[in-house]
């Protein structure tokens, strides 16, 4: 499993990396702005399984970010993990794509249902093989 | 260096209480550590309340500043409870925890405050006596707060400002 994680605090990306390493075989790539998520989607040719976005970030912020992704990827899963818990945020992120939205401050427990709910849309909308 | 609050002052409560209520949320959710919020009073000293500040802005229609400063081995502490791995002022990861606690306090109250504002990236602030400038017109109020590991202070200089129509 591929997880992109976008937050400018290294900190909360290891805090994130540390739980979701439970999720099993994962390989984490990093991202401290939404300038570097875009050249790190560029450049690693993989295919995420859910990517976490924080709001607040130098640069580019993840609500742009968000939307430059979905501009050509409509299906790669988006998490934006912040701590803007405005009702209007929210709307303003589902609308630009996000597909769940986690509010910091979070408990381990909190972020993994997020990313394993995100995990299990994601899968129940993909095409079944015949 | 100690907690420069002094005299008793008719807070707004309504600005204040968000500040509060966000600092138990994110020590209790992500640090872990039993946080003793203690009762605000103005800060008239212009110096920070400790040795480790992390500062964050607001724009928008809340205007102004808030500054979680910590004692130098509080904020070595709990950097290390909220990290989950050993931080020291030296390391270059140290500021970044700081920062980080400081952006989830300021976020949580910017929302429970109901404007529409935007915050700041943080800035992390290390050194004794440091003075950061603030809004003249407004008092800034300290909430004083206490762990087991030592102490912290949340300083809150910021204004509701009316929307341009």
């Amino acid at each position: 499993m591929n997880i992109l994680l976008v937050d400018d605090s290294k900190t909360m990306r290891n805090i994130q990396k540390k739980t979701l390493a439970a999720l099993g075989e994962v390989q984490f790539f990093e991202a401290g702005d939404g300038v570097e998520a875009l050249s790190v989607i560029a450049s690693c040719g993989q295919k995420f399984d859910v990517v976490l976005v924080d709001w607040n970030m130098p640069n580019m912020d993840g609500i742009t970010l968000v939307r430059k992704i979905r501009e050509t990827d409509k299906s790669t899963p988006l998490v934006m993990a912040t701590t803007e818990a405005e009702k209007t945020r929210v709307i303003d992120a589902l609308k630009a794509g996000v597909n769940n939205y986690l509010i910091k401050p979070f408990t381990p427990d909190g972020l993994m249902e997020k990313v394993k709910q995100t995990l299990a849309k994601a899968g129940a909308a993909q095409p079944v093989a015949a | 260096m100690s907690a420069t609050a002094t005299k008793p002052y008719t807070l707004d409560v309504k600005l204040i209480l968000p500040f509060i209520n966000s600092v138990k949320s994110v020590f209790t959710t992500m640090v872990k550590v039993n946080t003793e919020v203690c009762k605000p009073c103005l800060k008239e000293d212009p110096a920070s309340s400790y040795d480790v500040s992390s500062i964050i802005g607001f724009s928008g229609q809340i205007v102004g500043s808030v500054v979680v400063s910590f004692q130098q081995s509080a904020a070595e502490r709990l950097a290390t409870e909220f990290a989950g791995t050993p931080l020291k002022l030296s390391d270059a990861d140290f500021p970044d925890a700081i920062g980080e606690l400081a952006n989830m306090i300021a976020g949580g109250a910017k929302t429970q405050l109901g404007s529409l504002a935007s915050i700041t990236v943080p800035s992390v602030v290390i050194g004794s006596g440091h003075v950061i400038a603030r809004l003249s017109d407004v008092p800034c109020i300290v909430i004083p707060c206490r762990t087991p590991v030592g102490n912290f202070a949340v300083e809150v200089n910021i204004k509701k400002v009316q929307p341009k129509s």
